[in-house]
């Protein structure tokens, strides 16, 4: 259809999303203009496509280049790899990309163009709700979605009629001067501007979460004598958002009286945990009733607005240490960290600083399984662990001595042993000194160091505990978001229009249009609908009909 | 039956619906063929005089019979259709055969494999279900072409064992969360394939054969439109819904920032981005079909991609037969160790 007058097209199918779009800076400039003109850009539709692009774009680097929140160890390799550029990295910000300037002020542009679009969109939209359907163009047949005919009926039989049958088709309907003038498909912008909106709501719980809320972790050996009390000073790390009050730490305190692992035994995947669970005592409250819980992966628990996650789990070595003087100087369970997640070959650290007449550092490995390795020809290599169950653990621990460090009090990883002052002890032929003990056994220590008992096995689990205020915030705007999406993009906004006019021969001449407003409309279901309307006026009358549907062109 | 009869046996499907995706190829080539034969017999016919001369039952090619060929090609397009259908029908067997595989039976989605031949199953499924609605037939070359391509990928790179799920992979929320990613990936996958035609046919200046066959350019943006205007709201509930409900019982935050979600969010980003252009913007056409193919792009440099990409992903099946990620601290040595747990004590109490 060619001679459709360009401009009445673009009147019909006019949307109040249209009337923003980029504007040339004028040439009389006042801040007043230029802050309006600023302002004009900012919200027009091409920046808010430029935004959406330039966001894509900049959360890819975050994905290639380890990130600091995500996986701290990654970033240090990095940065001892790299040496030459890490700094300028570091000065971009590319080590904790969603967090940088850059990608904020990305995405705060983007919300402030939302917001500054959206809002006048309301008001549109509202006033849309409350006017009449437009009134018919003059030239009805002229649009592409069009037909007409004649018919003996008098025209206002035909338009009464075209009143009713619209309206039992929901549209909304005027009477206009010669014509029906009716529209449908509201809720097509109600949607769009419902979608827009919950991202902001959205935008507003993440923030809340991340600016409010914190996420700790601790490792907790098991047994009712090891409980957790829900305060900063029992958390082994911590991160809280920028905004965070420690008085909204909920006063819940429990502990692991069981934790159970099924060990797959067979299969391709043997050596495999399967399915952990930590049995939990707890209390909401200091003096409260103490109740139970199955923590497992995938099942969190919540006290208020905290959950409580089971993130890990590893063995506990119990070693005792007696000194020179035959005293106990160190007693208890130590934390041994999996070097292996299949094998739960662990590694870890026992300190004696107190020992008499010589500190004492243990360092060295735990297998749960233990076995040699041996090499194709069955010669013995190293010592491994086969499994993560503990089916037949060996602690094998190399001897420190001399200063270990601890007596100082200054700061040290309860992991690490420090070794700068410290002397490893050896065997008369010059080798290392080595335990390796089993379950009850105990060996004594050369040089009049004391003695080295393995009592048995304790387990841990490591516990993340975390608070994200607004996550259900977050949560609902999208679910609302996607609603008012599928309204955006299945709602399909139309207008129709009947005109029925006395000829000079005495006849009618019925005109009936459809405009479709939707991005996606189907010729076939405009023309079916507009068929459905015709044969509906129709009806029981002897008519002519001329069509002249068009494509859209 | 034991599992590892059903993993047999789903082997042997998979198989068995390559082979019919293969015919189905064959016979919408063999229909691309005869049209072009037809095209070019019909110029002869014209330009000759003798048409008329009605052609025996084997007219060959080159025949003067004008009729013959495009029956054939019709029938030949038909049994396209028909392959692919009891294709699809194989393919569901095989995944419900690899699900009752694992012990104990599961979700078919474990590893790249799985994933792979569901995400396949998917295109094949929206395709043969669009026919039923829309007049989209011409596009059985390209699909069956895709999907024999990719079933062979998944068959010869990506095969592996039958194993159980990890802990963190066994939730409903997984259920809910891998279908609707896998059924938007499909709606995408056959926008994209649609607008690589839009494209080659706005390319052409006087297509023919296939490019002939296939409908008007109009009509190529339009259903791409569709596919994406229905994949949209689908992945939005995948990534943005389900997968952080998911992500937060697994791993306790709801959104990590981990690879495999940050492309996620590049891909919603961009295809919000295509819906905008087109709504807003008034991209049409070739505009708005290299934008979903970007969008495709990053849809798929994410599900297979960053698995050979990056080495930081938390979602496990993007590591084969890799440990349980999320339950077993990752560590790397000893002294990192120390940093990755984050425990720094003054005095020797580790904590009780
Ligand atoms: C977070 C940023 C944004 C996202 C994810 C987003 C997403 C979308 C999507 C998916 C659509 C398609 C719905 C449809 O086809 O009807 C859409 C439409 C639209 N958006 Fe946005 N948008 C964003 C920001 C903006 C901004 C900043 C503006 C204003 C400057 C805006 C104005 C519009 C308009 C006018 C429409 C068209 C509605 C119509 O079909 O009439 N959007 N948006």
């Amino acid at each position: 259809m060619t001679d459709l007058q360009p401009d009445l097209q673009r009147d019909l199918g006019k949307r109040p999303s249209d009337d923003r779009q980029a504007t040339p800076l004028p040439n009389d400039l006042t801040a007043r203009e230029l802050g309006r003109w600023t302002w004009r850009q900012l919200t027009s539709m091409r920046t808010a496509l430029v935004l959406l692009l330039l966001l894509a774009l900049a959360a890819i680097p975050g994905s290639v280049i380890p990130q600091e929140n995500i996986d701290s160890l990654a970033v240090s390799q990095w940065r001892d790899d790299h040496p030459r550029l890490a700094p300028i990295w570091d000065r971009l910000d590319l080590f904790s990309v969603y967090g940088s300037v850059w990608f904020s002020a990305i995405y705060i542009l983007l919300m402030v163009s939302l917001v500054g679009c959206i809002i006048p969109r309301l008001f549109v939209y509202a006033r849309a709700l409350r006017a009449r359907p437009p009134r018919a163009p003059r030239h009805l047949t002229r649009l592409p979605e069009s037909t007409s005919y004649t018919t003996d009926v008098a025209p206002e039989v035909v338009l009464t009629r075209a009143d009713d049958v619209l309206r039992t088709k929901r549209f909304r309907v005027a009477a206009g001067d010669d014509s029906v003038d009716a529209e449908r498909g509201y809720l097509r912008e109600a949607g769009n501007l419902v979608f827009h909106l919950a991202v902001i709501v959205v935008l507003v719980g993440v923030a809340a979460g991340s600016l409010f809320g914190y996420k700790g972790g601790v490792i907790m050996l098991n047994g009712e004598d090891y409980g957790f009390s829900n305060n900063l000073t029992q958390y082994d790390d911590f991160a809280p958002g920028s905004l965070f009050d420690p008085d909204v730490m909920e006063p819940f305190s429990f502990s692991i009286t069981d934790f159970e692992v099924d060990w797959l035994t067979e299969g391709d995947r043997a050596g495999m945990a399967r399915e952990f669970v930590a049995k939990l005592a707890y209390e909401t409250e200091p003096g409260g009733e103490t109740k139970t819980y199955d923590l497992k992966v995938n099942h969190p628990l919540t006290i208020g607005g905290t959950d409580i996650f089971l993130i890990g789990h590893g063995y506990a070595p119990v070693i005792t240490i007696r000194d020179g003087e035959g005293n106990v100087t160190k007693s208890g369970p130590v934390v041994f960290l999996p070097i292996n997640g299949q094998t739960f070959e662990s590694f870890g650290v026992v300190k004696a600083p107190f020992a008499k007449p010589g500190q004492i550092g243990l360092e060295g490995t735990f297998y749960p399984t233990f076995a040699m390795g041996r090499d194709a020809d069955g010669n013995l290599t190293m010592p491994a662990s086969l499994f993560g169950e503990a089916l037949d653990p060996l602690v094998s621990l190399s001897l420190w001595t001399g200063d270990i460090g601890v007596d100082d009090g200054s700061a040290q990883s309860v992991y690490v042993l420090d070794k700068a002052e410290a002397t490893q002890v050896v065997k008369d032929d010059g080798q290392p000194f080595r335990m390796d003990l089993r379950p009850g056994e105990s060996v004594t220590l050369p040089d009049g160091l004391g003695t080295v008992t393995f009592d048995g096995l304790q387990r841990w689990n490591k516990i993340q505990i975390s608070r994200s205020p607004g996550s259900l915030v977050a949560l609902g705007g999208v679910v609302v978001a996607l609603i008012g999406l599928l309204g955006s993009l299945f709602v399909r906004p139309r207008r129709m229009w009947v005109r029925a006019r006395r000829q000079d021969d005495g006849t009618t001449l019925v005109e009936v249009a459809r405009l479709d407003r939707s991005s996606g409309g189907d010729p076939e279901d405009g023309a079916a609908e507009l068929e459905a309307v015709v044969a509906a006026l129709q009806e029981d009358t002897d008519t002519r009909t001329d069509s002249n549907r068009k494509d859209e062109s | 039956m034991s599992d590892k009869w059903w993993e047999v046996f789903s082997y042997e499907a998979v198989i068995g619906a390559a082979v019919l995706y293969f015919l189905a190829m064959l016979a919408y080539f063999f229909e691309l063929a005869s049209l072009r034969t037809a095209s070019r017999t019909s110029e002869l016919a014209t330009v000759g005089a003798s048409a008329g001369v009605p052609g025996g039952a084997g007219a060959a090619d080159g025949d003067v019979d004008v009729e013959g060929p495009s029956r054939r090609s019709e029938v030949a397009g038909r049994l396209g259709l028909v392959l692919t259908a009891f294709a699809v029908v194989v393919h569901l067997v095989a995944l419900v055969a690899r699900g009752l595989a694992a012990d104990p039976d599961r979700v078919p989605w474990g590893n790249m494999y799985e994933f792979t031949i569901s995400g396949t199953f998917v295109v094949a499924l929206i395709f043969v279900l669009a026919t039923f609605r829309i007049d989209i037939e011409w596009l059985g070359p390209l699909v069956t072409t895709f999907v024999v391509a990719a079933l062979m990928a998944a068959f010869l790179a990506l095969d592996d064992a039958v194993l159980p799920l990890p802990d963190a992979l066994n939730s409903p929320w997984l259920v809910i969360h891998v279908v609707s990613a896998v059924i938007s990936t499909g709606a995408f996958t056959i926008g994209a394939l649609l607008s690589v035609l839009y494209l080659v046919k706005a390319r052409s200046a006087n297509p023919t054969g296939y490019l002939a066959r296939i409908p008007d350019l109009k009509v190529l943006d339009r259903l791409s439109y569709r596919m994406h205007a229905f994949g949209f709201p689908v992945w939005t509930f995948a990534v943005l819904i389900t997968g952080p409900i998911w992500a937060h019982q697994a791993w306790g935050a709801y959104w990590n920032w981990d690879p495999k979600e940050v492309w996620a969010f590049i891909t919603w980003v961009v295809y919000a981005a295509y819906l905008h252009a087109r709504a807003t913007a008034g991209w049409r056409g070739r505009n708005a079909a290299l934008l979903a193919l970007v969008g495709a792009a990053t849809l798929w440099f994410n599900f297979i991609g960053i698995n050979f990409f990056s080495s930081s992903s938390q979602h496990s099946y993007a590591e084969g037969a890799a440990q349980e990620r999320s339950v077993v601290l990752r560590l790397a040595g000893p002294v990192e160790t120390a940093q990755e747990v984050g425990v720094v004590v003054g005095a020797d109490d580790a904590r009780a």
